[in-house]
């Protein structure tokens, strides 16, 4: 089992997402630290994309802030370096395919192995499109992580069979960012997965407060939380670790 | 679900890389449109639109003044100026209004740079009774408003995309946000033979009707095919479909103009094929203008049709194979072309068919007198009026 799937064995996951370099890298990196410190299991860090359309607003607008502050994919090899100086809790990229296959995918994966980078998740990726990243990932023990949507009707046997680390649960239609309400009817989605495999799911896509991770965790095996995440980020700037460290703890007293 | 058949591939490009959400939407749509591509009915209806509706044939018109006063080859330029809607935009549009319609969809959702597409996307909601909405870079809201106008006019909604570059590839990405969020009723009218399977393949398929009349037209007019088709390429659908029915016959060269904007050894271009290099992006795998970490460029060009960072998978292919050769036309070049054909032939085109024209002025001089050369008119001109005006130095505006 991979570090990513130790994690759920004793604990609901708390799952938070960061955008690395929004504002800048030295605020991620004690945002990651903080994370860490007050309760997070697995930490997704974002490397921005010119044009994210899995993406609501608040994690577009981060993402094009992190990019016109000079942000780079090696820069971010370098940030996850020397946070891996000060903490060994999982880390997963989550980023778009054309970042990954431009950088050239078998030479950003062993770089992710080198640094300690656990898993991959790549929206715009899904299971027809798969291999030519599965096959590096697998070769070198790096979790691609599949999602499975509300509408993935018929497919979800065929994905969750097939999935490494934990599966992501989109709770919605649309894109990423906080709602009010959650509609699908997870409890089934989640059965379904049951029925065909033992990986863990954990839940994201419009979680934003401890009652409703708490919701979800209990649905599932962990809760994802990211637009949330990255306003507080958007309102407070460099002085942002301490509120997303308290944010963080939170929803991990929550689960 | 089987992998083993790589599914909308032209070469090594293509696919489907769109989030897990649109999957099964874009797997209804392939088995419908798999379905009514055979269907007698269907095609009947989209041929009388076609006929009807749209104006179709598009007439095959002989240039002979151009052809006089360049000295070369024989000219011809396929009016697709004369459509409906005034561009080849309004072939893809029925099509895909039509299928939506018989797949029970009652909305549809747009992307559109210069407005053209918009436009018919928002006519042919009109003329189904389907709720309309067109996203459109905020940037192009303001150099296309008079098409804004147009669009609300035929009772759609326009939904300005202030995010990013606020252009066309913007305008795309929130079209496909907007479709993540709503799949039941709404169908994503793509206005280019680009984006996820089976996007390449549907648009082409509805413009492969400019080159099937051209072959008859020619044969009519001189007995034997061209030696060369011209068209312009942003996404590239109106070059597919003038191509699309010479793939076969290699004596019939198929060249694709891109805009190169002020120049393919600047920035400020939207050259694609070349100056891009292969990439993944909006549902496929082509080629992309983009920097070395994969980050999509911001592109230039004077034509906002052509204002478009990437390239259908298709075009790609036939540039990887040598079969079609894609040229860069400078801003400069395609506005000499517009005032050109105003002047010679009495016909404003399109900027973006400016950029063909322009190819073919080069071209056409050096050819022998007994040679043959189809240029494509995608679209009318009356729309860039005023800013080639203000190219020029004069302040018009609409």
């Amino acid at each position: 089992m991979s570090r990513i799937g130790e994690v759920f064995k004793n604990t609901k996951a708390f799952i938070p997402f960061i955008t690395c370099g929004d504002p800048d890298l030295a605020t991620t990196k004690k945002c990651v630290l903080e994370m860490a410190e007050n309760g997070a299991d697995i930490i997704e860090l974002g490397i921005p994309f010119s044009d994210p359309t899995a993406e609501g607003p608040v994690i577009q607008e981060a993402n094009l802030r992190a990019l016109s502050g000079g942000v780079t994919t090696d820069k971010i090899f370098d940030l996850v370096r020397d946070i891996r100086k000060e903490t060994d809790i999982p880390l997963v990229f989550m980023t778009y395919a054309n970042v990954v296959f431009s950088y050239g995918t078998e030479k950003f994966l062993s770089i992710c192995k080198d640094i300690g980078v656990d898993g991959l998740i790549l929206p715009d990726l899904p299971f027809e499109e798969k291999e030519e990243f599965y096959i590096p990932c697998k070769k070198l023990n790096i979790d691609l992580i599949s999602l499975i949507a509300p509408t993935s009707e018929g497919r979800i046997a065929d994905i969750a069979r097939e999935a490494e680390g934990f599966l992501y649960i989109v709770s919605s239609l649309g894109v990423t960012g906080m709602r009010s309400n959650i509609s699908t009817d997870l409890d089934a989605m989640v059965k379904l997965v049951r029925k065909n495999t033992d990986i863990p799911c954990a839940i994201g896509f419009g979680i934003s407060n401890p009652q409703q991770a708490s919701k979800m965790a209990q649905i599932s095996d962990g809760a994802i939380i990211g637009s949330a995440i990255v306003k507080i980020i958007a309102e407070h700037g460099t002085a942002s670790p301490k509120y997303v460290g308290e944010f963080v703890k939170s929803i991990k007293e929550a689960l | 679900m089987d992998r083993s058949k790589k599914r909308g591939r032209f070469g090594i490009h293509g696919g489907q890389y769109i989030p897990e959400t649109l999957m099964n939407a874009v797997i209804e749509l392939e088995k419908a449109y798999d379905h009514y591509k055979n269907d007698p009915e269907f095609n009947r209806e989209l041929s009388t639109l076609f006929n009807e509706y749209a104006g179709r044939p598009s007439r095959l018109y002989f240039a002979k003044r151009m052809t006089e006063d360049l000295g070369g080859a024989k000219i011809y330029l396929k009016r697709e100026d004369f459509n409906h809607t005034g561009a080849h935009k309004i072939n893809n549009v029925l099509g895909q209004a039509l299928l939506a319609k018989k797949m029970g969809k009652t909305r549809l959702i747009a992307e559109t740079g210069a407005g053209q597409h918009g436009v018919a996307t928002a006519t042919a909601a009109a003329l189904m009774d389907m709720e309309c909405v067109v996203f459109m870079g905020e940037e192009d809201t303001k150099r296309q408003a008079l098409n804004v106008y147009r669009m609300k006019l035929l009772g759609s909604e326009v939904v300005p995309v202030k995010t990013g570059t606020a252009t066309l590839k913007d305008a795309v990405s929130e079209a496909m946000r907007e479709w993540t969020s709503r799949i039941a009723d709404t169908h994503y009218c793509l206005g280019s033979v680009m984006g996820p399977h089976p996007f390449p393949t549907i648009v082409r398929d509805f413009q492969a009707v400019i080159s099937k009349e051209i072959r008859t037209q020619i044969m009519e007019k001189e007995g034997r095919l061209p030696d060369a088709v011209i068209a312009c390429v942003g996404g590239g659908s109106n070059a597919i479909g003038s191509f699309y029915h010479f793939i076969e016959d290699e004596g019939v060269a198929l060249i694709g103009c891109e805009a190169a904007g002020r120049g393919i050894d600047t920035f400020e271009t939207a050259a694609t094929i070349n100056t891009g290099r292969l990439g993944i992006f909006h549902g496929m795998k082509s080629y992309f203008c983009q920097d070395e970490y994969g980050q999509i460029a911001p592109v230039y060009s004077i034509s906002a049709g052509l204002d478009y960072p990437g390239v259908g998978p298709e075009h790609a292919n036939l540039h990887d194979t040598g079969r079609a050769e894609y040229v860069p036309v400078t801003d400069e070049e395609a506005v000499e072309a517009f005032e050109y054909l105003a002047k010679t032939e009495g016909i404003i085109p399109a900027i973006e068919s400016a950029h063909a024209i322009a190819h073919a002025m080069k071209l056409a001089p050096g050819l022998d007198r007994n040679k043959i050369i189809v240029i494509t008119v995608s679209g009318r001109g009356d729309k860039d009026c005023a800013a080639i005006a203000r190219y020029r130095g004069e302040e018009i505006y609409e």
